[in-house]
């Protein structure tokens, strides 16, 4: 698997190279998948404003150390990826993002994460309001067992964003429509969620976390239960919303990460130890680990 | 070396190993001879494993339909009596209007019944003594009772309605025979010709032993019914699932979504677990010495049955909610947690409903055991005969399974078919309570 992949990133590398700057967005979802689509994303310019800023995170599941002094700035539009070997910590350092880390039993995190300077892990805010604030999107499509309406309609109830019918009905549609979800679910909002392919709700997974208006989301390895074609969507998608919001992404597809992210990280071993601009961690790592990672000789 | 011994189990097995000259000499070369050697042997295994299984089953459902047919064939002859409906001419003589309760009605009916046969009463009146042994005590009541309303019947023919004792009742089902030496039964071969005569006039006849569900609990098996048993059942339930319901569900939830795990929460658990196994009968002790001799609630009553009952279901009810909440996948929890929701939301609006088929077919479960229990309620006094409806929560009653334990112990041999029947109607109302639960979890299931 892993030299499958380094061998898909050395042949589509150059193309991307060779791109122009300009390239059609749309190209990630009719382009066949396993070639690295040269979009736009993988050039723009990172954006230089920070938003998520993470100061020696040391994470611990009882006694065992899962994250080491991990420092890292996280841009506020755009895609940031996370990579690394199984393990590696990248999923535990996302969960530290909007606590979800709280809910495991034993977890314990030191360290300062700052959302716009706010630092998430004080006593004094509640993970509610944190978590109104970053969405959540993970490995496994799960949206509740309830009517696709209800699914999008959840975050804005319980938030108390809308009173009206006509309001929750309209950011139920606007929510849908940014997923691009609206015009395969439009004609049967009140039947199951989980009655939807698993493509189709990741996507309704997605409309439900942005339905709230969240600053940033997090996504655990969004596509990994995914076929190509429902992944080339989610990340057609990702590259729309990254205009938005603050995308971070965990993926164990480095073709992925190459694809969707302007920023990469990559975690080894519970260590942060590189992080850079997409195209420079793919193509020129400072770190031999990384180079190792990329170019599939470990992981 | 090649693919094929590449492959083999005993390549596989020994790859590990520095590899010597013996174990690459034992590889078999033939993968497919190997496989087929003990593809026989395999097939054997799994079908001795696969007729045993079966075999289980068959006995399984052999003692069930044993059961189920020796209590349906002793008891399905107690929903079927005889009754007595015949005209009588109140003598003027024998009733005095001014003195209606002092007279002797069954005196009085077994005579015309005499009459009716064309045995007439000798002096002794060992006749009309013995025509009395046919009859139950409500005939005479009956009659009693049209001639208070109205004494302007007395010296006219008045029709009463009633029932066959029970020895009369049990020889028109065939259950006693003639064949039975006269000595050996409790109605004389004369008795047996007066029943076959009134039978035979029509003043006798068979009809749907409606009685038996709409009276209660008698000491003439003929008049005894199960209305009472079952009232006090239901209102026993009643107190039962309102205290057992709530406060198992609400402390499984509790431990399963809210409370920390620690020493604390290991000891409530392991005491749960054990509380489920101790034995009925000491719930009764503890329901006598806490509900009656300390509080002071009335014995017998079906508010100290249905707290008694609550406390034995308990555990079964929280054990079952906590197995069903662990059973919903943690997505779920994920999901509603990472929307921001707080941990009483995500469990009111996601987890509950989702368990709900679970705690619902646990509790419903809970409550059919609860209905089927005896012992616990000996201790509190439930035993005693109760002649009528129990009068609300703290009157004296007695409920289903206890009254199939109190005709069992009858003498009269009546009591043994009605014991039948009222097992049969207590399976029925199990039968209701499992269907309901299974209705329900088809209802409220969801997939995810």
């Amino acid at each position: 698997m892993a030299f499958q992949m380094s061998r898909i990133l050395r042949n589509s590398m150059p193309t991307q190279r060779d791109d122009g700057v300009d390239g059609p967005i749309s190209g990630a979802a009719v382009e066949p998948v396993v070639n690295v689509t040269p979009g736009a994303a993988s050039h723009a310019p990172v954006s230089q404003e920070i938003k998520i800023r993470a100061r020696d995170i040391n994470v611990f599941y009882g006694t065992k150390q899962a994250l080491y002094d991990v420092n890292i700035d996280i841009p506020a539009k755009g895609v940031t990826a996370f990579i690394g070997p199984s393990g590696c910590g990248k999923s535990t350092f996302l969960r530290c993002i909007n606590r979800m880390n709280d809910t495991i039993p034993g977890a314990k995190v030191k360290g300062a994460i700052e959302i716009d300077g706010e630092d998430v892990n004080q006593k004094s805010l509640d993970p509610v309001v944190l978590r109104a604030r970053v969405g959540m999107v993970f490995q496994k499509p799960n949206p509740f067992p309830k009517t696709i309406y209800e699914n999008v309609a959840y975050g804005p109830r319980i938030h108390g964003l809308a009173t009206s019918k006509e309001e929750i009905d309209h950011m139920v549609e606007s929510s849908l429509r940014r997923a691009g979800l609206w015009a395969e679910v439009a004609d049967r909002l009140q039947s199951p969620g989980t009655g939807l392919s698993g493509g189709q709700q990741q996507r309704l997974v997605i409309a439900r976390a942005i339905a709230v208006n969240p600053e940033v989301i997090l996504m655990d390895e969004p596509c990994s239960a995914l076929d190509p074609i429902a992944t080339a969507k989610i990340e057609e998608l990702m590259d729309d919303l990254r205009q938005q919001f603050c995308i971070v992404i965990v993926t164990h597809s480095m073709a992925q990460a190459a694809r969707v992210s302007q920023k990469t990280a990559f975690f080894h071993m519970g260590y942060l130890v590189e992080s850079g601009p997409t195209e420079e961690i793919f193509t020129n790592p400072r770190d031999t680990r990384t180079q190792d990672y990329i170019t599939g000789r470990f992981g | 070396m090649t693919d094929v011994a590449q492959g083999s189990p005993g390549r596989r097995g020994t790859g590990k190993r520095p590899a010597s000259g013996k174990s690459i000499k034992a590889a078999p070369v033939n993968i497919r001879a190997a496989v087929e050697s003990r593809l026989a042997m395999r097939h054997k295994a799994e079908r001795r494993f696969r007729n045993t299984g079966l075999a289980a089953i068959v006995l399984a459902l052999a003692f069930l339909i044993v059961l189920l047919g020796s209590i349906i064939a002793q008891g399905y002859t107690a929903f079927w009596s005889h009754s007595i409906s015949a005209p009588i001419t109140v003598d003027s003589a024998k009733v005095d209007a001014r003195d209606l309760a002092g007279a002797n009605y069954h005196m009085l009916v077994a005579a015309a019944l005499l009459q009716k046969v064309g045995a007439p009463d000798d002096e002794l009146g060992d006749n009309a003594a013995a025509m009395k042994e046919l009859i139950s005590t409500d005939v005479a009541h009956e009659l009693q009772e049209q001639l208070e309303a109205d004494p302007a019947l007395i010296g006219k023919t008045v029709t009463v309605n009633g029932h066959l004792s029970d020895d009369a009742d049990l020889y028109l089902k065939g259950e006693v025979t003639r064949s039975v030496p006269e000595a050996e039964r409790k109605l004389t071969d004369q008795q047996l010709d007066w029943i076959d005569k009134l039978k035979a006039q029509g003043v006798v006849s068979g009809a749907f032993n409606s009685q038996l569900l709409t009276a209660s609990d008698s000491t003439e098996p003929e008049q005894a019914g199960l209305l009472g048993a079952i009232i006090g059942s239901a209102l026993t339930l009643l107190v039962t699932g309102l205290l057992a319901v709530p406060i198992g569900v609400m402390a499984a939830v509790y431990l399963e979504e809210f409370s920390p795990k620690n020493r604390m929460t290991d000891f409530i658990e392991v005491n749960i677990n054990n509380l489920a196994a101790v034995p009925s009968i000491v719930y009764g002790l503890l329901g006598l010495a806490l509900f009656i001799n300390w509080m002071g609630l009335a014995r017998s009553s079906p508010m100290v049955g249905g707290l008694v009952l609550a406390l034995m279901a308990l555990p079964t009810v929280i054990i079952a909610t906590r197995s069903s909440l662990k059973s919903v996948p943690p997505s779920i929890r994920e999901a509603a947690l990472g929307m921001g929701a707080s941990r009483t939301q995500t469990v009111f609006h996601h987890v509950l409903p989702l368990a709900m088929p679970g705690i619902m077919t646990g509790t419903i479960l809970a409550m059919a055991h609860a209905l089927g229990e005896t012992a616990p309620l000996l201790m509190i006094g439930m035993v005693s005969f109760v002649p009528g409806v129990p009068e609300g929560f703290n009157g004296a009653a007695t409920v289903l399974p206890v009254q199939i334990f109190i005709w069992e112990n009858a003498s009269e041999r009546a009591f043994h078919e009605r014991t039948a029947a009222a097992i049969i109607v207590l399976l029925v109302f199990m039968i209701i309570m499992n269907l309901a639960a299974i209705i329900l979890r088809r209802r409220f299931e969801r997939r995810w």
